[in-house]
């Protein structure tokens, strides 16, 4: 256990003391990525030597000095001018040099090239939403092209969110009323997290998109092959639900697999445990996203599968205005 | 004539008044920072929409801001002259000028109503409750926030400072103080001239400059 | 040499009344202590909900919105009702006039009246428990603050407010007190640094907490009454908000961490029984870092689309909070230098204190920086960094002074070993709740986080089990400390051979502080 630990601490420090770039953080996707990374490896090195210096000194002072008998004498040292100068002096430029370091790649964080690609992005609660000039529109997933300047022009609807691309090292505040940005440029393909970064009420650590960075073709095929082009979300839920829902479900009120969807809207679902619940939005986003948790009682359990994964955000807000309207008819 | 025994931890009375002078300064400043926060945001609100603020001018009447500013530099006087009177050990005018300074204060406040009632009658509320309408502005509503807000919290200074006022005159009236101890006197005094000047600030800004 | 049977400030009167309307700073500074350890367990039991609910990934215990909640009340009740009053009010309050050679501080009502501000914001804080809560963190950012969060926010808002006032009263008291009442011949430079380092806080209080008082104000207005200042509906900002917050809440930290800092001074020179090093260094240290820590309150805010130069600005002017810091600790390491160390409770604490610290100030270097910042902020690392120096930096320090003067306060000796593991499991149990969360903020871990991915799991795990050992830590040291109360040994007047003048008084003092007129000739440090 101990050893263990011990080997643990070991393996970090020296991990540290070596870094030469990304120690503990996620992949680079860019070129600032990889250029924030030295920085961040170059404060690493001096904040781990100058820790180890310290800790060093005073475990020696305090193995070397410790007190023998009661009455030791110890020197008048009050000061020592040349040597507080110098310990001030020193760290001054080091810190110096840090800031504007950081400044020079702030400059380069914070003005995007002139042809950059513009994605508008809001963010709402809890979702984030990206809506491109050809008028295509997405929700938590955002395709963009490799090796092109992408520039994201972020608002937010209700409160403060906060775009972070942790592969990017960029992170940018959504506010309301009034426009932020940030730019990317990313230079290998696949898939990269976007987290919300500031507190934005309960379902904050869900306010999870995807980035998915694809060849230039990949981005334009998927730009212009916009299934729902012109769509309401109704419609969309509609044809969503007769390719992946109708098999076992009817629209109307009669069941078939699976209970008949056609008056469930805000109304009360028995479950096989005896608890109850009114089928709101939350409650049919669960059944779609993990079905079998509740299971409507008189109905097998494990015969609908989950469809996490497999549907967008869009497609599941589309069902569930589309069961909504359902009822509505 | 209760002679006031200086606290224990001091050396005489001396030092006692101005150690609570300092603690009253010490006291004003952080009214005055209070104050200053809404001061900056008058000044970055009237920044970034002058029309608002031109607008929701027109609806104060500077006679009544002047004349309440000549109330209180009147009261500012009287509060003055009252401090005076108990350095001379003239309790008498003393309470006289006190109670004067409480009476300005009073008409002040009655101004100050005068004023709010008119605002309220147009409907010019606070906040969430406004319902004036033919605004030219889209949000005169802040305008009259910060209006009720900065008036409002100067005015509930105003009260928190006639409660002292009585409190000092009726110790005035009991012969508490004389030349060797009027430290409340002072200190009401100072308050009460900060109050006032925040108010030679606050006129100005909201009626005049708008 | 004292007997503990001698009239002193504890046995002078009797009965909870006498405690209640007490004017005697000791005791008012003990009612503190034993409100605050009251309001830190309640922090802690809600670090601990929230580090268990932490410990793997998804729901475990606590819906999203009671998760929020607790992390609210956590952040809360430690900001406002223990860090803030913490050192100050408690050590300051016993200390500032026994070091000064007062008998009092100078307003001994008003420092009453600001202990039950305090019991009255807490209060009212706390009737938000038995609403709908508070979800907001403790930062209340707008707009989330003032449409959708829950409506208990009103209370906590305007405790915090009440707080503020118990805050601004102490920090009044305590310049009067230093102007005023120092013992003949004690100038300026020559009182302990203790005293420079509440000096140093009480400017912070006066200046920056009516600030966060009236923006405090103006958000409960913004809920009631809809003034719209911070709404952008309105046509308010909500960045202004953050501008008000932070320029109150970043100087906090420093509010927290000065008095600290004195405290670490004491504490190394009395155990290396040594003067200090650089005592004027230590001097403008202090008062530099309150006065440019009311400059930096912009680096809060560099992703939140305030200007581009003010970012720039508040990273090189943040660069010099890094200075003096750094001076002050190659001071307290050069004063162990050549001196006679002892390793007492106290000197470990202090340098746990120096070790801790000295990881939240570097990493405050990543932070302060702009770039690197843009990764970091809102994530874990900034949780560690401010975790560090916060509880690190004020609560070692705390613990450091709480042991020191222990003998001072009650007039009896804590058992030392008992004392030597409630340190080895707080210094232990930190590092190992907080070192991890670096890593899980390199990593990209946002902060306020009910759910996190997979992959940060393991990380999550080692935190909790260090949350618990350094909670078993500070059941240790308080059950030490109470048994020391209780029946220690009787502890004599000066028994770390302390140089300032409160070791010049009996233990417990008597009610007036000392017996004599108090007369000060050389450095609080000299030794004969």
């Amino acid at each position: 256990m101990f050893k263990l630990l011990f080997l643990t601490i070991i393996s970090v420090f020296a991990k540290v003391a070596y870094a030469k770039k990304s120690v503990f953080m996620p992949p680079e996707a860019s070129v600032y990525a990889h250029d924030a990374d030295k920085l961040y490896a170059f404060i690493l090195n001096v904040s781990a030597v100058s820790f180890v210096l310290i800790v060093l000194c005073i475990a020696y002072f305090g193995f070397r000095y410790r007190r023998k008998t009661a009455n030791e004498k110890t020197p008048h040292m009050s000061h020592n001018l040349k040597l507080e100068i110098i310990w001030t002096i020193i760290p001054s430029l080091i810190f110096f040099f840090m800031f504007g370091w950081g400044w020079k790649l702030w400059n380069q964080a914070r003005h995007a090239p002139a042809k950059a690609l513009e994605i508008f992005v809001e963010g709402q609660k809890w979702s984030w939403g990206f809506h491109y000039k050809s008028g295509r529109k997405s929700v938590n997933e955002v395709y963009v092209p490799v090796n092109k300047p992408v520039k994201f022009i972020i608002s937010s609807k209700d409160v403060i969110h906060s775009l972070f691309l942790p592969a990017f090292r960029k992170k940018q505040d959504a506010v309301p009323g009034r426009y932020t940005s940030l730019w990317i440029q990313p230079t290998k393909k696949g898939e990269y997290y976007i987290f919300c970064a500031e507190f934005c009420g309960t379902e904050h650590s869900s306010m999870i998109a995807k980035l998915k960075v694809v060849s230039f073709k990949d981005y334009a095929n998927w730009l212009a092959n916009d299934p729902y082009k012109e769509m309401s979300l109704s419609k969309i839920g509609k044809k969503v639900f007769n390719t992946s829902c109708a098999a076992c479900h009817n629209v109307n009120d009669t069941n078939k697999v699976g209970p008949g969807l056609g008056n469930l809207w805000n109304s009360k679902s028995i479950f096989e445990n005896g608890e109850s619940l009114v089928a709101d939005a939350t409650y049919i986003r669960d059944s779609i996203l993990n079905p079998n948790a509740k299971v409507v009682k008189g109905f097998p359990k494990g015969v609908m599968p989950t469809f996490k994964g497999q549907l967008s955000e869009q497609q599941i807000r589309g069902l569930i205005e589309y069961i909504k309207s359902l009822k509505e008819k | 004539m209760t002679a006031h025994k200086h606290a224990h931890h001091f050396k005489d009375a001396d030092h006692e008044f101005s150690a609570s002078k300092m603690g009253v300064w010490l006291f004003l400043c952080t009214e005055i920072v209070m104050f200053g926060v809404l001061f900056v945001a008058y000044f970055l609100y009237h920044h970034q929409y002058p029309a608002t603020f031109a607008e929701g001018a027109t609806f104060l009447d500077w006679r009544m801001g002047a004349l309440n500013t000549v109330v209180l530099l009147l009261s500012s006087f009287t509060m003055a002259i009252s401090i005076h009177f108990c350095q001379k050990n003239d309790s008498k005018k003393a309470v006289l000028n006190l109670a004067l300074t409480l009476v300005l204060a009073a008409v002040f406040m009655v101004v100050k109503y005068l004023e709010y009632s008119h605002k309220f009658h147009l409907g010019l509320y606070p906040g969430q409750f406004f319902s004036y309408q033919g605004a030219e502005s889209a949000n005169l509503a802040l305008y009259f926030s910060f209006y009720f807000l900065m008036t409002g919290l100067h005015g509930l200074h105003i009260l928190i400072g006639m409660g002292v006022i009585t409190w000092v005159l009726i110790r005035a009236r009991r012969g508490d103080f004389n030349s060797k101890y009027y430290t409340p006197v002072e200190g009401v005094g100072l308050f009460w001239h900060v109050i006032d000047l925040i108010w030679i600030f606050l006129f100005p800004l909201l009626y005049l400059v708008g | 040499m004292s007997n503990l049977t001698d009239k002193n400030y504890l046995n002078c009167e009797k009965g909870l009344w006498s405690w209640l309307t007490t004017l005697d700073h000791k005791r008012i500074g003990v009612m503190y202590l034993i409100s605050i350890v009251i309001f830190a367990t309640l922090g802690a039991v809600f670090s601990l909900l929230l580090r268990y609910e932490l410990f793997s990934a998804g729901k475990d215990f606590l819906t999203a919105l009671q998760y929020n909640k607790v992390m609210t009340y956590h952040g809360a009740i430690m900001t406002f009702m223990v860090l803030v009053p913490g050192i100050p009010a408690v050590l300051g309050n016993i200390l500032l006039p026994l070091q000064i050679g007062a008998k009092d501080v100078a307003f001994p009502r008003l420092n009453l009246l600001s202990w039950y501000c305090l019991m009255a914001g807490a209060l009212i804080a706390m009737i938000s428990l038995f609403t709908t809560g508070v979800d907001t963190g403790w930062t209340f950012y707008a707009p989330y603050s003032i449409g959708s969060a829950q409506s208990g926010t009103v209370f906590v808002v305007l405790g915090a407010f009440v707080m503020g006032l118990a805050s601004i009263l102490t920090g009044l008291n305590f310049i009067a007190t230093i102007h005023q009442l120092r013992a003949k011949g004690m100038t300026f430079m020559k009182m302990p640094l203790f005293v420079w380092g509440l000096y140093a806080t009480s400017i912070i209080q006066i200046v920056a907490t009516p600030v966060v008082g009236i923006t405090l104000l103006l958000l409960v207005a913004e809920r009631l009454l809809g003034v719209g200042i911070f709404d952008p509906k309105l046509g308010g900002d909500p960045i202004l908000f953050q501008h008000f917050f932070w320029f109150y809440s970043h100087p906090v930290v420093y509010l927290m961490v000065l008095p600290g800092m004195g405290v670490i001074s004491e504490v190394v020179s009395t155990f290396s029984k040594k003067v200090i090093f650089g005592y004027k260094a230590i001097v403008y240290a202090s008062v530099a870092i309150a006065g440019v820590g009311f400059l930096v309150w912009g680096h809060h805010m560099f992703v939140s689309g305030q200007s581009d130069w003010a970012g720039v600005l508040f990273s090189f002017i943040t660069m010099f909070v890094g200075i003096p810091t750094a001076v002050k600790i190659f001071n307290w390491m050069t004063t162990l230098y050549k001196g006679s160390i002892e390793f007492r409770t106290p000197l470990l604490f202090a340098l746990g204190f120096l070790f801790v610290f000295a990881i939240g100030g570097l990493t405050g270097l990543f932070l302060a920086t702009l770039s690197t910042d843009m990764h970091f902020h809102d994530t874990y690392f900034v949780v560690s960094h401010f975790h560090y120096t916060m509880v690190g930096g004020a609560v070692m320090a705390t613990f450091a002074g709480l042991f020191y003067w222990w003998p001072k306060i009650c007039g009896r000796m804590y058992h030392e070993l008992s004392g030597q593991i409630g340190f080895a499991f707080v210094f232990i149990g930190f590092n190992v709740t907080f070192f991890p969360q670096f890593i899980l903020g390199a990593m990209g871990m946002p902060r306020r986080y009910f759910d996190y991915l997979p992959e940060f799991e393991h990380l999550h795990a080692v935190s909790t089990v260090g949350s618990t050992i350094v909670n078993i830590g500070m059941v240790i040291v308080f059950v030490t400390l109470y048994r020391a109360w209780k029946n220690g040994e009787v502890a004599g007047d000066n028994p770390w051979g302390g140089t300032t003048l409160e070791w010049q008084t009996t233990s417990p003092p008597p009610h007036e502080n000392f017996t004599k007129e108090m007369e000060v000739s050389g450095g609080p440090y000299d030794r004969p």
